[in-house]
């Protein structure tokens, strides 16, 4: 027993490092300077050190402490995605008016994002429905008080508390959920649920239902519509370096533990004559039927609501919607193509959406406006930047030789194999959809001139190094994707399941 | 062929990319080199592209045969090894020409060349339209030397932001509407070609050479030979649902560049607002990818679904002909006028596409190239007239032939071979087109012969409404066309005149290809669906 305790402990260095490193900010808080980055840079320590060591798991696959968590190839690909985009949130973070202009607490901010990341690093490898709602709940409540970080501002506070409200009440619809899968299943890790279901029949109706709240919660979580009502606001209530942060690592964990969850509960693994990497599920049960609608109404909403946003935030909110409802459609066809899909969509999208967001907040520290409208000439008065806002867009709206077209590639080719040809022809149009709005910013940098105040806008070195530093894989990635597929390919595999 | 170890056509298709990346080094303040280095680097272009045209073989095929292809080019580009559940992932830099593509590149090549000159008189921010024009004109040339479906479609796509940009930036005063009018439209055409693409992608396998193991594949050659779809797969068999489907997802796709009615309603505007030189570029190259793309293409894969189509494709045409002649009547505006002549134009290339015979073809394609030539001089002619008269109204000219008699001369020109004057290219082309639809279209030509009538028509009107009659006291003082715009526009009469006189120096290139293409799509259907 003991033993056993130990070595899921030396399986769990990375979150213990995300722990350590959470008592380390605070203590440095408490003794530093009040006013310093130091925290900062404590935090930016603790998660380069996390990451190196989820790299170091590269290769392992099993289950730790009894099961609550699995460390394997898919857990530690999300583990690396998280950590990455929080490295990146922190070296935004640096750069931020609106954290620098409050670094007196910058003690509770790097504490908070922490504890954040390790709430996401938990449900990477969750594979038990305790470990799922203890890692949920620890995301949502730091992710809580971030968003209402900036106290001044009133829309701050606003978006912390409709976040709360929303995450409270979805998160007990997901319990109901799943006590009632308990209660169906006697089981509360994954795989024992998969055995229950296959072994007995149960109550299809009831599971239903089960799945449906519990789809409540993982929908909130990657913001899917009909669950969608908080993003908005929050995106444009919180610091942008939160709402980046939010929109990528935050929308990554949810889909993880969605993955997981519902690959290793419902996929009947005694299927036989299927091929390879396509599964089936068990008893005949079509959960992925609901996702596709799911993901139908969560892409055209998130794109046509879009295309009357005039605030940049806003905007990159219902676009992140939209992305969530592509990424959706991976989830839907069944097979390892879908989730390898899924999974190369998110490197990608990393890159371009903290692109595109690290881009707007440098503008709003010089122009305090994240409004269009500020935008009119930008091409003009810094057009570096506006260059690579373009090119963000542009693999966000998923045109080649970006990124984005080859995430884009993927999930169509995922879907045509598994003969989903009416999902991806939605898919296909909403991407035509989701062009207008992108141009719309790309028009006012471009085609218009500057209102009012003309003067050159500049950047410091390490600012436009960070552009840079988003920008090359943007546009590598879409002419030379081999590392990324390959990745993705390796990183489905899931412990327990074939 | 190679110069300096790189193929030639990496050489023709990557050299515009060097010269933007050179442009945007180049100071702002040099605006002399901004002007001389866009045009050498089109210039050398143009060199290439004859060295192509003239170490062509016209005796090899192409089409469907790695063998029959030209200055192949073949490289691994992207390789990811394969995983149980998904097979490896090859996408070559696979480049070549045959008999339908070469004409098509020496046009690109052409009229980039010429829409530099036409560009030199910008002065919005010139830096930044070369660097447009130049990427634009990589994505065009790479359209019609690729011959891997995944790198066609980048380039493909590839063409649109500069696109946009050149037409909403240095377009006219509706700019902003025009240019994203025609990015969302061609647009939702692409995603309709890359669904087709992934379906055909998921539907042919090859064996791989060295290790005898079986791989998807994006080689449109591939793609070609029935015996490479996969039983059981969305794509395989002939004349199946998916199959037709697939098609037409193309045919929309190539359709709204044709344009083909009912896509065509972003071709005026788009033409109307974009500057001179990029209104030439639309006309002389983009148009042409359409029309390229469905012979490349969609006629050789699907040979069962072009000839299931073939009625309703020669009725398009009609409609493309005669419609767009009527409108361009219609029309009070000299540059829209051109605009709807194209419409009308390449619906003659349609018909001749739908006649499925050698003739057909060949006048097809010889079209496609005159119209590129044809309507670059009409379009610079607008071009000249609005730089001087800042009006593009037909009514307010009149008498201009005795205050501008050069242009006047050369206008002319360019009025009677669009409207098919023997003697001029587009008799050739277009004589060709009708012979060759009349024997399997009988009907449909014989109504669409109505076009050419029609044509004259507004061609002629417009003549005598610009330069006959009553001289216009206003533009007395309008000076004559000078040295940079004759210099545009006297090579394309040249070349006008010449194919005129000895076609046979464009039709010899074009004529194996095409024989084996029209044999191609007549024995890749089973005889019972041949009409």
């Amino acid at each position: 027993m003991v033993e056993q305790l130990l070595h899921s402990l030396s399986r769990f260095l990375p979150e213990t490092t995300l722990t350590v490193a959470v008592c380390l900010t605070v203590l440095v808080s408490l003794f530093g300077g009040r006013k310093s980055q130091a925290t900062l840079f404590v935090a930016l320590a603790g998660l380069a050190l996390a990451t190196w060591f989820s790299f170091e798991q590269i290769g392992t696959s099993e289950s730790i402490f009894s099961g609550m968590v699995s460390v394997d190839p898919f857990s530690v690909f999300f583990k690396l995605l998280v950590g990455l985009s929080a490295i990146l949130i922190v070296l935004f973070s640096l750069y931020s008016s609106e954290v620098q202009s409050t670094l007196h607490r910058a003690g509770e901010y790097s504490a908070l994002l922490l504890m954040m990341t390790l709430g996401m690093f938990l449900m990477a490898g969750a594979s038990s429905l305790l470990m799922m709602v203890l890692a949920i709940e620890l995301t949502s409540l730091s992710s809580y008080i971030l968003a209402g970080y900036t106290r001044e501002a009133s829309d701050s506070s606003e978006a912390s508390l409709k976040y709360i409200i929303y995450g409270a009440v979805s998160t007990g619809v997901m319990l109901y959920g799943i006590s009632i899968l308990y209660g169906l299943t006697g089981a509360t890790d994954f795989s024992g649920i998969n055995r229950a279901l296959t072994d007995e029949s149960v109550n299809s109706v009831a599971l239903l239902v089960s799945i449906i709240m519990i789809l409540v919660g993982f929908g909130y979580k990657i913001s899917a519509v009909p669950f969608h009502f908080w993003t908005p606001d929050v995106y444009e209530g919180a610091p942008i370096t939160i709402t980046a942060f939010l929109s990528v690592a935050s929308k990554a964990a949810g889909f993880a533990l969605m993955m997981r969850f519902f690959k290793v509960s419902f996929i009947d693994v005694n299927a036989i004559g299927l091929p390879a990497g396509v599964w089936t599920s068990l008893q005949g049960f079509e959960w992925h039927k609901i996702v596709a609608i799911l993901s139908v109404l969560t892409m055209t909403l998130g794109n046509l609501v879009a295309v009357w946003q005039n605030n940049l935030k806003r905007l990159l909110a219902y676009s992140s919607i939209a992305h969530a409802g592509y990424m959706l459609m991976g989830v839907v066809v069944l097979s390892d193509k879908g989730l390898a899909a899924i999974l190369i969509y998110f490197v990608v999208y990393l890159f371009m959406n903290l692109g595109a967001f690290y881009v707007v907040m440098l503008v709003a520290n010089k122009t305090g406006s994240e409004d269009i409208d500020s935008y009119k000439g930008l091409g003009h008065r810094s057009p570096l930047v506006s260059v690579a806002m373009v090119i963000f867009f542009i693999s966000l709206a998923g045109l080649p030789p970006t990124a984005g077209f080859i995430g884009k590639l993927f999930l169509f080719a995922a879907l045509l194999d598994a003969k989903w040809v009416w999902l991806a022809v939605v898919g296909a149009l909403n991407s035509v959809v989701s062009l207008y709005y992108y141009v719309r910013v790309v028009r006012n940098m471009f085609l218009r001139d500057p209102e009012g105040n003309a003067e050159p806008i500049l950047f410091s070195t390490p600012q436009l190094a960070i552009v840079m530093l988003l920008l090359l894989p943007t546009l590598v990635f879409g002419l030379f994707y081999a590392p990324i597929v390959e990745l993705a390919n390796a990183s489905v595999v899931m412990f327990g399941v074939r | 062929m190679e110069l300096l170890g790189i193929g030639i056509l990496t050489w023709i298709t990557f050299l515009p990319i060097i010269g933007m990346v050179a442009v945007l080094i180049v100071p702002k303040e040099n605006q002399s080199a901004v002007k001389w280095l866009p045009l050498a680097i089109t210039g050398v272009q143009v060199v290439l592209a004859a060295m192509i045209f003239f170490n062509f073989d016209k005796g090899m095929t192409g089409i469907n045969t790695l063998e029959g292809m030209q200055f192949v080019e073949k490289a691994t580009w992207i390789d990811i090894k394969g995983v149980p559940w998904f097979g490896r992932i090859v996408v070559e830099y696979f480049m070549g020409i045959d008999g339908l593509s070469v004409s098509m590149v020496l046009l690109t090549a052409l009229i980039c060349f010429i829409a530099v000159i036409a560009s030199w008189n910008i002065d919005k921010s010139l830096k930044g339209y070369m660097a447009m024009l130049l990427l634009l004109d990589t994505g065009m040339m790479g359209v019609f030397v690729a011959l891997d479906f995944f790198l066609f479609y980048v380039f493909w796509e590839v063409m649109l932001l500069p696109m946009y940009f050149l037409i909403g930036v240095w377009g006219g005063p509706r700019r902003e509407y025009a240019a994203i009018k025609f990015f969302l439209y061609t647009l939702l055409g692409s995603v309709l070609i890359l669904l087709a693409i992934i379906a055909l992608y998921f539907s042919v396998t090859v064996l791989d050479p060295s290790t005898g193991e079986k791989m998807y594949t994006f080689n449109m050659l591939a793609m070609m030979d029935p015996a490479n779809f996969e039983p059981g797969s969305l794509l395989a068999g002939v004349g199946t649902q998916w199959r037709y489907i697939a098609y037409i997802a193309l045919f929309i796709g190539f359709a709204i560049k044709v344009p083909i009615f009912p896509f065509h309603t972003w071709l005026p505007d788009a033409h109307v607002e974009a500057p001179t030189a990029i209104s030439v570029i639309l006309a002389g190259v983009l148009l042409k990818m359409g029309t390229y793309g469905i012979l490349r293409i969609s006629f050789p894969i699907f040979p069962d679904a072009a000839n299931y189509f073939v009625v309703p494709l020669a009725i398009l045409a009609l409609i493309n002909i005669v419609y767009g002649a009527l409108c361009a009547m219609a029309q009070k505006d000299l540059k829209k006028l051109i605009a709807y002549s194209s419409v009308s134009h390449m619906g003659v290339v349609l018909l001749g596409m739908a006649a499925m015979n050698t003739q057909g073809m060949v006048g097809a394609v010889f079209q496609m190239f005159n119209h590129g030539t044809i309507t670059a001089m009409l379009f610079l002619i607008v071009g000249v007239l609005y730089d001087r008269a800042h009006t593009r109204e037909i009514d307010a000219f009149g008498g201009l032939a005795i205050t501008m008699p050069k242009y006047t001369g050369i206008m002319t020109v360019a009025f009677f071979a669009a409207l098919g004057l023997p003697g001029l290219s587009g008799f050739i082309s277009e004589a060709f087109s009708f012979l060759g639809a009349f024997q399997t279209h009988r009907v449909i030509t014989i109504l669409s012969t109505s076009g050419i009538v029609l044509t004259a028509a507004y061609m002629l009107w417009a003549l005598q409404r610009i330069f006959l009659g009553q001289p216009n006291e206003k533009w007395a003082g309008l000076p004559d066309i000078n040295g940079r715009e004759l210099s545009a526009l006297v090579p394309l009469a040249v070349i006008v005149i010449v194919l005129g006189v000895y076609p046979g120096l464009m039709i010899d290139v074009l004529t194996s290809s095409l024989n084996h293409l029209v044999e191609v799509v007549k024995t890749g259907a089973p005889m019972a669906l041949v009409p």
